[in-house]
């Protein structure tokens, strides 16, 4: 296996999450498309990891530091979400114009 | 060149999974039922891991399975139903303006895609688990000790945003 076909597949799942993060309205799914962008950046890791084999497996610890915050990030984001919801009964972003003038 | 890439076992399994999660991946941001996105992201999750074993990354797989398809996916799902999100076949769930993100998405890929070279990962061998928890413990002790505090932050943080503060207001419709 040669390292190029696992960035082209993280570039393409990246690129996917990109699109999906400007084109959905409803904010659960942005935070899906997010998800799959981070997905990318572990495929990335590992992937370097397992071609350069370093003696601190730092591709693998940094795959796992990534995972943890965006569990973090899943946690509060959905509790943003959910209290935007009970203040504006919409969870639509492109609703959300209060902050605008 | 080409028929020495499909001589290999290992490519016909990873032509199978990249397939795979590609699909699931792009159902993830096509579908218009929020649930079925969620449900698609697992399948790409689940790709993911695959790709990690065949990579000799055990250990990752699996937090990656327990982690993200057991606990984060779950936690969408709540997420979904609190919020009502619209599960209806005929809810609008995109912008009308397809064309500027789908620009900017090749964009991204052309940018991140420029790349010639080859290196050739070894397969099968597996980075034994001992050497990432001593590693943990060791080299990355301070970052993981932040990481731990910013999920506990993240808990608390969590937990005050989504508490009612005054009962009564803010009731469900």
């Amino acid at each position: 296996m040669s390292l190029v076909q696992f960035l082209v597949l993280g570039a393409f799942m990246f690129s996917l999450g990109v699109y999906g993060l400007l084109i959905r309205r409803n904010a659960v799914m942005v935070l899906l498309a997010i998800e799959l962008m981070l997905n990318a950046v572990n495929l990335n890791l590992i992937a370097f990891e397992a071609a350069l084999r370093t003696a601190f497996a730092g591709g693998q610890i940094f795959a796992i530091f990534v995972i943890t915050v965006a569990a973090a990030e899943v946690g509060i984001g959905l509790a943003i979400v959910l209290l935007i919801f009970r203040n504006r009964r919409s969870a639509n972003v492109d609703e959300l114009d209060v902050m605008r003038w | 060149m080409m028929g020495g890439w499909f001589a290999e076992a290992s490519n016909w399994w990873f032509l199978l999974i990249a397939v795979f999660i590609a699909f699931s991946a792009l159902r993830v941001v096509t579908a218009t039922n929020v649930v079925h996105s969620a449900l698609f992201l697992v399948g790409a999750l689940a790709g993911t891991a695959g790709l990690f074993l065949l990579l000799g990354a055990q250990f990752v797989a699996w937090v990656l399975v327990l982690v993200y398809i057991g606990a984060v996916i779950v936690l969408f799902l709540f997420g979904i139903m609190i919020t009502r999100a619209p599960t209806g076949p005929k809810v609008e769930v995109d912008h009308s303006r397809r064309g500027f993100a789908a620009t900017a998405a090749v964009l991204v890929y052309s940018s991140v895609s420029a790349f010639g070279h080859t290196e050739v990962t070894k397969v099968g061998t597996g980075t034994a688990t001992d050497l990432i928890g001593t590693q943990l413990m060791g080299r990355f002790v301070l970052p993981f000790e932040a990481v731990s505090f910013v999920l506990l932050a993240a808990l608390v943080g969590g937990v005050t945003l989504a508490r009612r503060d005054t009962p009564g207001e803010g009731e469900e419709q």
